[in-house]
């Protein structure tokens, strides 16, 4: 009997494996968000202090979005070759392969949000004007918090009709107030107005949360079939 | 228990009558806002049904979920019987007691506590088993129901009395659409998912919209909020009589959601009857193998909605 970490380590590194040789959800998120942006720019065309106010919200908007599309890739990989019920089956902790699935596609968001990023920051002719360091701890905690309940509600999403569809209905809901902490607390770091401390102390609060909830709950999906 | 029906339905439609006498005759004008504040009767008391409908859907989901196994139910009713116990207590203590936002009594808080506990055991001991769950789909498609009115006569009010119809930043109006969301894509779910344990993943997912709920509040409570302070038990004032009617017009639409929600429940199980009715019926029937086995399957994938 492997440890827990060790089995979340093992899924974590297949994941990623299987993701650097196909790269299909990479590329798929990359370009869409690619395109969001672009639209962006045609719909929105403001000065750069307007700008300060609206980005915040274009950014996030643009990122759930692209999260969305990774997420629906999640689950759906292990379901060729009845890869799922073997997990079902065998005795390593659900609440492993869960860490490894949320872990991977942290690192498949953060990855687009790094080259995103530097993106709007052209389009927008971007200057933050509040302590930009804080912008780091934002992106993790509103990273985390889209992928840790979008990989919950992904694998309960499995078990309905038209999947695809089922995710953001039912993700976006329970993802408001990350969203509004979010957004907030990027357009006070960008326009230096106002702190952002509330609202990562909000986003803090929201990830530990709904992480404990998805561990305490993600077995009961799992098995529900 | 099925005479009873048409007695409450008859008693509801006389004090729902009662109820608009009230409102729209006896209440006095308001000062400030003129004729326009009466929709106050139908606002109001609509939010509080919807939110007391949730509640239960809640309380149902969390307890369906703890009977799935003996361990985790034993520990659910510990847990229960614990917070019924300390936050009866807990509210005296005067250290506690002075942590109390302005406008919260102590008696207040120890009542909900002892209120949570007993709908808890109450729905436990009357809902066994599957029933916990047709009571959280009817508490559920009621409370969503209530909720659109609220959302609805919102504005409307809002319009001539703020001058705008939704104010993006208000704390209750915002949470209020928020918890409208959730229920919808929990009735969403419901209805799009085949497997035999929609249930489950429905109670997983009303719990997940309980725990959204305060998060929402507190990341709205930087904006000012526009809405009055809390009517009841608040710093807010508002004339006695109005305070009647308010609670006439609350008790009748408590009689009326009641009514529309046991009927809606009778349905629900009388559905389910029948779907395993057919289910054995296909099972039974010595016919050929294909064509029972597929209907058997038909009437299985359309699942519990």
């Amino acid at each position: 009997m492997k440890s827990f970490w060790s089995i979340t380590l093992g899924t974590l590194a297949k994941d990623i494996r299987l993701e650097w040789r196909s790269k299909d959800a990479l590329n798929a998120m990359l370009f869409f968000s690619l395109l969001v942006v672009v639209i962006f720019v045609f719909s929105f065309d403001p000065l750069a202090e307007e700008s300060r106010h609206i980005v915040g919200g274009l950014v996030w908007v643009a990122f759930l979005f692209a999260a969305v599309v990774a997420l629906n890739q999640t689950w759906a990989r292990e379901l060729r070759n009845q890869v799922l019920d073997a997990y079902r089956v065998s005795p390593a902790p659900a609440n492993a392969l869960f860490l490894a699935k949320v872990l991977g596609n942290f690192i498949m968001v953060s990855i687009l949000e790094a080259l995103m990023a530097p993106l709007f920051v052209i389009f927008y002719n971007l200057r933050v004007l509040g302590p930009a360091w804080q912008l780091i701890p934002v992106a993790l905690l509103g990273t985390w918090a889209l992928v840790v309940n979008g990989t919950f509600f992904a694998a309960m999403s499995l078990r309905t009709r038209s999947r695809e569809l089922m995710l953001p209905l039912l993700l976006f809901p329970v993802s408001i107030p990350a969203v509004i902490s979010m957004v907030a607390a990027t357009t006070n770091i960008l326009t230096g107005e106002d702190s952002a401390h509330f609202f990562i102390v909000l986003l803090l609060t929201y990830d530990v949360v709904f992480t404990t909830a998805c561990l305490a709950l993600f077995e009961t999906v799992l098995q529900a079939e | 228990m099925k005479k009873a029906f048409p007695i409450l339905a008859v008693l509801t439609a006389v004090l729902l009558a009662y109820a608009f006498y009230e409102a729209w005759w006896v209440a006095p004008v308001d000062a400030l806002q003129g004729q326009v504040y009466r929709i106050i009767y139908y606002h109001v008391p609509s939010a509080w049904t919807a939110f007391l409908l949730f509640f239960i859907n809640f309380i149902a989901s969390v307890e369906y979920l703890a009977n799935a196994r003996p361990s985790t139910q034993r520990a659910a009713k510990w847990i229960v019987i614990a917070i019924g116990t300390l936050g009866f207590i807990a509210p005296f203590i005067p250290q506690v007691r002075q942590q109390l936002p302005v406008g919260m009594y102590p008696s207040s808080v120890a009542t909900t506590a002892l209120i949570i506990a007993g709908l808890y055991f109450l729905t436990g001991k009357y809902f066994p088993g599957q029933d916990l769950d047709l009571l959280a789909v009817t508490a559920a498609e009621v409370g969503v129901v209530f909720c659109t009115i609220v959302l609805v006569t919102g504005p409307i009010w809002a319009r001539p009395v703020w001058g705008i119809w939704w104010a993006p930043g208000d704390i209750r109006l915002t949470s209020t659409l928020v918890l409208w969301l959730i229920y919808v894509s929990y009735l969403v779910l419901r209805r799009f998912s085949d497997s035999a344990q929609t249930q489950k993943l429905a109670a997983v997912l009303a719990v997940f919209g309980a725990l959204d709920v305060p998060l929402v509040y507190f990341s709205i409570w930087f904006f000012r909020t526009q809405h009055p302070q809390p009517v009841i038990g608040g710093g807010g004032s508002i004339d006695p009589r109005m305070l009647h009617v308010l609670l006439i017009n609350w008790t009748a639409f408590l009689c009326f959601a009641y009514l529309v929600c046991w009927s809606r429940y009778r349905l629900e199980k009388l559905r389910r009857e029948v779907e395993e009715a057919e289910v054995l019926e296909s099972l039974l029937e010595p016919a050929g193998p294909v064509a029972p086995s597929s209907k058997a399957k038909g009437a299985l994938n359309r699942g519990p909605q």
